[in-house]
């Protein structure tokens, strides 16, 4: 950026907390980066009037005065992208966390400037295309072993195209070495393992797929009940302490996607740490690599600027959209968005913009879908299966999911997962409720699903009929108690029950229970629908209830889950076969009864 | 217009006289010069001293939030002095067992706190990287919190409490009783007191003289007489010093921050006076951000042997927990410990509500290495027992307690011994983890073993006791209605 030094210099006229007013920044863009006081401090033009420009700063304006110079730099906010990215940890304008520690200690001062990626750093580049050859925009020239889970591929940037001119053998370079030279239409181009993308701009695609592959989280409720496609979108409402983080943080742990960004926004320090901590220890079910070998994370927490927590949503999502160019399925977690929405509010009431709902700006819907749309399952520009899932958190005060963010995100997601009070003050968890969340992509991963096991799509509706009578039951309890029931109605709620205990709690700390594999998942719901189909049966040829309460099998069915492991198939299938067996001991019983004179 | 003139002064411009003196806030023009959250000193007509501090700057004036108040002001006459920095606190380890104002100046008669190091009342956010994730469990002696809400040493756990209800108390036995497992090393004691009465500070103080904790207790106090917006500082003053004992000085802190309600209110009020775009209950968008950056000054970092564990007592207006201040508290802290009126009524003590009363920290502080192999197990199962309590008795109410089934009326048994027994209990009771774990048991071995399903055989096999085995003493207050 030897330009920036040429543009014209600002000077400060008004300071109000993170807005700054400039005058003198002639020729100055929209969303451009400038650098504000002495410090430099990091900040983004988002309003000009005449000659007088809106900065958003990113850092704190302590003591910052008017008459201070501002610098243009000539570019919008923009990421780094290449090898590097996966395993580290960056605030919301991707100032790497351990660089500022290692810089300035535990605490982040202001004016920090370290670089995204380490440019000393040397990374194995091995070449996949020869000179002469004719590479179009987003194909990979070669690939860097990032880690031992992710082949990065160096791609052709968006844009860019033309015949490789020279390419480097294979060896090793730093990111700013010249790997290849395009000749391009424009002009020969030099291509290093670094490029750079504007984070407000979608990056662009070739052509957007319908979805077809459910996202596989490991987590019972999700999985089966509501599941989420690849590419798909969903959202976690919840009140302060159903679990939405927990949650969030087992979704980023078991989701089978290939690469996680986890968005810390707007959050309490200590998540992020315990991210820190955790994610290097756990291994992908699926590799057995430590998991923040795939994982991205951007902290923004709540005491940092806010209006760097803006903009780590963007930066976020742009990092997905970079590995989802390589043909890879990418999974966003945004933890949390209200306090994304809020930031928004927080500007734009700095700006004195007129505030629509709730003091929300008015283009707070427009702002939401934005980001969700940047989601999707997508054909690549070099023509490869990408996709990009985002679930979001929704922190809705007072836990009405009535308030702006829940309403608008709800227009733009098509998988509700509602996490209830109740529930999560019974310590059951995840604290999703099944009759309040949707999902639309049913449909969709349907046909995965029945390819597993063909009876999916029957169990399922089957529970959640049985979980729906439950609670209308439950409102007829609640006035007269159970013991007036038929058993058949009783039967209903005792069923219930194992389903919540055994097959909808589950425990993000225990062991066996913390990843349950598809094919467990439809074995556990087939054996507790089991019990209620020919418990049903039973219960007409006149077996009490309570003898089916008594059976042996019931509290190891209800403790399978925990019991029995994810590779233990076998003994499994042994309690299945057992419950199958009780059940026919109890049907001989009563048919020699029924005969007895 | 105004006459406006400035005479050199011995530390920087003096400037005399203000367009506009509206609610706390003074607006001076024609300034130089002058930084963004300055510290202004505000001579009144008896040239008597008041601080305050830049909101907004421009070219040509200044919107300066008075703390200590703008009655006596004239704005014909007023003078004021920039100071050339933000506000900065001196802070040392002298200060423990001393006593200030709201604004860190003594109120006990000694001297000014000496010390050449000033710091930023502001603070800095921590790196989330540089932090140490807070895993070591404190013994409160309270069953309601070590057993089901265990507090870890970093944590911030807020008391969510009403009017009339004994939060000062719960706190002040905390405070007494508070110390890790293996260690006995004591927690020095940060006190900030916003906005309440004379007489509840009075109660702290003779607190932590009796229980010889005053030696090691700093207090800030801002009293409900106070001017409001002298609170805004206060919690900044307060864990400022915290931070200074923590992480320069290696010490364990303990941060009380008391009344928070009365601290959302004064930041409403100068919302307000500045003509701010209100969010819900009049409060000011920016709620959630101001209160996280005083709430996420807790914690350990790396590379430091001292911590920070804060909990904030607030009280909930007309007990709704729904309330924007505890709703945003709730949302930022680890967790919290509610009060509960009925509880009270009926004579329990400490009142903790079973259910809404949650730490969010104990999953990593309890347990196998910790306290006891048995702890989660227990505390899981026992919340899941007393939430089918809370059901079983709102049948009752409907259908009477005759008509439950036996099952649920063995619930009803185990629901008031576990209220009598295991919550209850004396203010100058201390209870260990052990003596904790094992009432629990106890309770829990009132319901059939087929019950607990969320314990494992080996645990049933270890501690589930049968009836014959208990003697339930029907100690505790009568919980008749």
């Amino acid at each position: 950026m030897n330009a920036a030094a040429d543009l014209a210099r600002g000077v400060v006229t008004r300071i109000s907390g993170p807005t700054v007013t400039a005058t003198g920044l002639t020729g100055v863009q929209m969303y451009e980066v400038v650098q504000v006081g002495e410090l430099g401090l990091v900040g983004e033009v988002v309003r000009l009037i005449a000659d007088r420009a809106t900065i958003q700063v990113y850092e704190d304006t302590t003591m910052l005065k008017p008459g201070a110079p501002v610098r243009p730099t000539g570019a919008p906010l923009s990421v780094w992208l290449g090898p590097g990215l996966l395993g580290n940890i960056y605030d919301g304008i991707q100032r790497p966390l351990p660089g500022i520690q290692a810089h300035s200690g535990a605490w982040i001062q202001r004016g920090e400037k370290t670089a995204a990626l380490d440019t000393a750093r040397r990374w194995t580049f091995e070449p996949r295309v020869r000179s002469g050859e004719s590479v179009i925009a987003g194909q990979a020239i070669g690939q860097v072993a990032e880690t031992p889970l992710v082949k990065h591929r160096i791609m052709v940037p968006p844009g860019a195209s033309g015949t490789v001119r020279s390419i480097v053998a294979g060896g090793d370079y730093t990111l700013r070495d010249r790997v290849a030279v395009l000749e391009t239409p424009a002009g020969p181009r030099d291509l290093t393992l670094l490029q750079t993308w504007p984070v407000r701009t979608p990056r662009p695609i070739r052509e957007r797929r319908r979805i077809v592959e459910p996202l596989i989280t490991g987590q019972r409720i999700i999985d089966t009940f509501f599941p989420i496609g690849k590419g798909g979108a969903a959202a976690i409402p919840g009140g302060f302490g159903t679990g939405k983080t927990i949650t969030q943080h087992q979704l980023a742990k078991w989701s089978d996607a290939e690469i996680i960004v986890f968005i810390g926004c707007g959050e309490r320090g200590n998540e992020m740490t315990e991210v820190l901590r955790e994610f290097p220890e756990l291994k992908d079910p699926r590799s057995g690599r430590p998991l923040m070998e795939r994982t991205i994370l951007i902290a923004n927490t709540s005491n940092m600027p806010v209006a760097a927590r803006e903009v780590s949503i963007y930066t976020g999502i742009t990092l997905a959209e970079y590995y989802r160019d390589m043909g890879l399925n990418v999974a966003v977690f945004a933890d949390s968005t209200s306090r994304w929405a809020e930031a928004l509010r927080e500007l734009a009431a700095r700006l004195e913009e007129m505030p629509a709902e709730e003091g929300f700006p008015a283009t707070l819907p427009t702002r939401l879908a934005q980001f969700y749309e940047r989601g999707g399952a997508v054909t690549t520009l070099a023509g490869e299966r990408g996709s990009v899932s985002i679930v979001g958190a929704v922190s809705p005060p007072g836990g009405d999911f009535s308030e702006p963010v829940t309403q608008h995100t709800r227009r733009f997601i098509r998988c509700f997962w509602a996490l209830d009070t109740e529930l999560a003050n019974a310590r059951h968890y995840p604290s999703i409720h099944w009759l309040h969340s949707y999902s639309e992509y049913v449909e969709d991963v349907a046909a995965w699903w029945e390819k597993q096991s063909p009876d999916w799509g029957e169990l399922r509706t089957e529970a959640l009929t049985l979980l729906q009578r439950e609670e209308r039951l439950q409102q007829i309890v609640k006035l007269v108690g159970s013991d007036v029931l038929p058993d058949t109605q009783r039967l209903i709620l005792f069923i219930a029950e194992i389903m919540k205990d055994g097959f909808l709690a589950q425990s993000a700390f225990d062991e066996n229970d913390m990843y349950c594999t598809p094919e467990r998942q439809i074995t556990l719901l087939r054996m507790i629908l089991t019990l209620y189909r020919r418990g049903r049966d039973l219960i007409q040829t006149g077996v009490p209830l309570a003898r089916l309460r008594e059976l042996a099998c019931v509290p190891q069915v209800m403790r399978a889950k925990s019991a029995i492991g994810n590779n233990e198939p076998d003994k499994l299938a042994e309690l299945e076969k057992r419950v199958s067996e009780e059940l026919d001991a109890l049907a001989k019983e009563f048919s020699k009864k029924g005969q007895a004179p | 217009m105004n006459d406006f003139t400035f005479a050199i002064q011995d530390r920087g411009l003096q400037y005399v006289g203000a367009t506009r003196i509206e609610g706390p806030l003074v607006v001076v023009e024609r300034i130089r010069d002058v930084g963004y959250d300055e510290m202004v000193e505000i001579l009144d007509t008896n040239g008597q001293p008041r601080l305050g501090r830049v909101l907004d700057i421009s070219e040509t004036q200044a919107v300066v939030q008075v703390l200590e108040g703008t009655t006596g002001l004239s704005n014909q006459t007023l003078r004021a002095r920039f100071l050339g920095e933000s506000f900065r606190l001196p802070v040392s380890r002298q200060m423990l067992g001393r006593v200030f104002d709201g604004l860190g100046r003594p109120a006990d008669g000694g001297p000014p706190a000496l010390s050449a190091d000033c710091r930023d009342v502001n603070g800095m956010p921590i790196n989330p990287y540089a932090r140490r994730y807070p895993r070591e469990f404190i013994q409160t002696g309270l069953s309601a919190i070590d057993g089901m809400n265990a507090l870890v040493r970093g944590q911030k756990l807020p008391i969510f409490s009403g009017n009339g209800l004994p939060h000062d108390r719960v706190s002040a036995q905390i405070v007494r009783q508070a110390r890790l497992l293996e260690e006995q090393t004591e927690f020095s004691i940060v006190f900030a007191a916003m906005g309440v009465k004379h007489d509840v500070a009075g109660f702290f103080i003779r607190n932590f003289r009796e229980s010889g904790a005053l030696a090691r207790t700093v207090m800030f106090f801002s009293l409900a007489d106070a001017p409001s917006v002298e609170r805004l500082l206060t919690p900044r003053v307060a864990l400022t010093l915290a931070e200074h004992l923590a992480f320069d000085c290696g010490q364990h802190v303990l941060v009380l921050l008391t009344d928070m309600t009365n601290y959302c209110e004064s930041l409403r009020e100068v919302g307000t006076a500045r003509g701010e775009i209100p969010g819900r209950k009049g409060y000011p968008g920016y709620l959630y951000s101001d209160l996280a950056s005083l709430y996420e000054r807790a914690g350990r970092i790396e590379g430091s042997p001292g911590s920070i564990t804060q909990m904030a007592i607030l009280t909930m207006p007309a007990d709704d927990i729904s309330h924007p201040v505890p709703d945003l508290t709730g949302y930022i802290t680890e967790g919290q410990i509610v009060l509960d009126r009925d509880l009270f009524q009926r004579g329990v003590y400490p009142p903790i509500a079973g259910l809404p009363s949650l730490s969010r920290l104990m999953k990593d502080g309890v347990g196998q290495g910790y306290t006891r192999n048995d702890h989660p197990t227990l505390a899981s199962q026992l919340f899941a027992g007393y939430a089918y309590v809370k059901r079983v008795r709102g049948l009752a109410d409907v259908i009477g307690e005759e008509e439950l089934s036996a099952l649920d009326k063995q619930y009803l048994k185990f629901g008031e011994i576990f209220e009598t027994r295991f919550l209850n209990q004396g203010e100058y009771e201390n209870r260990s983890i052990a003596t904790t774990l094992d009432l629990g048991w106890e309770v829990l071995s009132l319901l059939p073993r087929a019950e607990l399903h969320r314990v494992s055989d080996e645990l049933l096999q270890e501690h589930y006791r049968d009836q014959a085995q208990i003697a339930v003493s029907g100690a505790g207050p009568s919980t008749e209605d």
